[in-house]
């Protein structure tokens, strides 16, 4: 019997700055299809996790696979391939000011040269029309756009190429309930779209009852808590337990001066 | 013996400071040639640094080549050698005033926008962004500005430079000084020689390399928020006009030592 590769697979991965470790030991395990939730309060590793991932920071140990390749240590035209498998929502939607919407969600078309420019701005329309956002926004620069608008567009960038896998970086910290709820929804609707993988981070309980298939929980650099969504309520854990339902008192002390 | 560690410190930090500036230097020059190349984002730059930066470059030189040509008149008539004006003063700009003056206005301009636009692409994630959408920033955004400066400078700036810079020098001599129009241009132009004409284009070429670079390495390095941001701009404007004035010499040494 064939057993199924996972799409994500990080193996004790390390990762420190200088003195300061942040990834102690973190083992995770996304399969295909599946939609992973990451929670954990500010400064725990979250996006350093995911940034390993994407090779923008190099872990000092560990093992990091993609649909069972070995990331860490492979050369950069390799990563610049499995990269295209990739596509990302990231916390302030980090959209280019010097291109119009339109470019902005057509990039990664044109950098992997997949089609022409006609080609790529009817897709970008389309994909803008599918986060909700009418066709003369494509030729608005970014600066012109809501937060809201901002994250929608950074959305349609993320699915442009139709990515095997999607990260979601904090997709709905400042944005208001309503906005966020709408978020989230397009985040589902997208992610089931494309057929993709999707990985977050967050820690706004409702995208995660939201988003996620599976969640984990990261604490002190390491993956404390693993289960489907529907346990998250009775995991046993008390770290997860103080987690959801936002308690000062609990074992995850953090680190405030008081005067 | 803490004095001692002191300057241990300093040297060793200005060492890994000129090693890293090295190694970006050696990445974004080889970028330029191999592919992918990205033909609009080196004209968009070619167009902000080459043709946005003419009206200041025109009119300081135009007033320096003015004041150049009174204070040459006011020195050589201590000594009867009025006539020698027009010759200093297009070897003055254009070997030395022009692209040394063009150089630290484009410094200026150009090193600061660099610097803060990476450096807001940097704390923004705008980079990050590039990398996860296939791109290598180096051969994005590094290559293009530091290819664009090298064309730019020599071939439509520091041309313009010089050119304004005599003709400022002209117009003060003709209008003021009481020089005859068609001995001025004569005079100008028996004394250009070639060597001077490339000298000042090889150091418009030096001068844009170092203005580029250190507007690209600063702020691609951009650390923290807006505050690395500003610091990011200030170093890159202080260290190529460093470069600039440094690099100069070495390039006079070169074309013109004997």
């Amino acid at each position: 019997m064939n057993e199924i590769i996972p799409k994500i697979e990080l193996k004790g991965l390390h990762k420190r700055f200088g003195s300061k470790v942040v990834l102690e030991s973190v083992d995770l395990t996304v399969m295909p299809g599946e939609s992973m939730v990451i929670i954990g309060g500010s400064g725990s590793g979250k996006s350093v996790t995911l940034k390993c991932i994407l090779g923008l920071l190099y872990p000092n140990g560990g093992s990091i696979k993609i649909d069972g390749t070995e990331m860490v240590g492979i050369g950069a035209d390799e990563r610049k391939k499995i990269l295209t498998k990739f596509g990302m929502l990231f916390q302030g939607a980090a959209l280019f000011d010097s291109l119009p919407v339109w470019e902005n969600v057509a990039f990664g078309l044109l950098a992997q040269r997949l089609c022409n420019r006609k080609e790529a701005k009817e897709i970008a329309i389309e994909k803008l029309r599918r986060v909700g956002l009418s066709p003369d926004v494509g030729s608005l620069s970014p600066a012109e756009l809501s937060g809201g608008m901002q994250k929608r567009v950074g959305l349609a960038r993320a699915i442009a190429a139709n990515p095997e896998i999607i990260f979601f970086d904090e997709p709905t910290t400042g944005l208001d309930p309503i906005m966020s709820d709408v978020i989230n929804e397009l985040i589902v609707e997208c992610v089931k779209d494309v057929g993709a993988t999707a990985l977050t981070i967050t820690h706004d309980m409702s995208s995660v009852r939201k988003i996620a298939d599976h969640v984990s929980m990261i604490y002190h650099g390491n993956i404390i808590w693993t289960g489907p969504k529907d346990e998250i309520d009775h995991s046993g854990s008390d770290y997860i337990d103080q987690f959801i339902n936002g308690k000062a008192e609990g074992p995850i002390k953090m680190e405030i001066l008081r005067g | 013996m803490n004095f001692l560690a002191v300057i241990g410190r300093v040297t060793i930090s200005f060492l890994q400071a000129a090693g890293k500036i090295g190694i970006f230097a050696v990445n974004g020059v080889r970028h330029i040639f191999t592919p992918p190349f990205y033909p609009r984002e080196l004209w968009r730059q070619m167009l902000n640094i080459g043709y946005y930066s003419l009206p200041v470059v025109g009119l300081t030189t135009l007033f320096t080549g003015a004041a150049l040509a009174v204070n040459i008149y006011e020195g050589s008539s201590r000594f009867n050698a009025e006539s020698t004006l027009p010759t200093i003063v297009v070897i003055g700009i254009v070997r030395e005033l022009g692209p040394t003056l063009c150089g630290l206005i484009v410094a200026g301009r150009v090193s600061a926008s660099m610097a803060a636009e990476l450096g807001t692409m940097r704390v923004t994630e705008q980079i990050d962004a590039l990398v996860t959408l296939s791109t290598d920033p180096f051969k994005y955004l590094i290559a293009p500005r530091i290819l664009a400066t090298v064309i730019m400078m020599p071939f439509m700036l520091v041309i313009v430079a010089d050119t304004i810079g005599v003709l400022g020098g002209y117009l003060l001599a003709t209008t003021k000084l009481g020089y005859n129009s068609g001995s001025y241009i004569k005079s100008t132009i028996d004394f250009l020689e070639a060597i001077d004409v490339m000298a000042s284009m090889t150091k418009a070429a030096v001068f844009g390399f170092f203005i580029s670079l250190m507007g690209c390495y600063h702020g691609f390095n951009t650390r923290g928020g807006a505050q690395g941001v500003g610091i990011s701009t200030t170093n890159a404007v202080v260290s190529a006009c460093i470069m600039i004035l440094l690099s100069n010499y070495v390039v006079t040494e070169m074309f013109f030592s004997s």
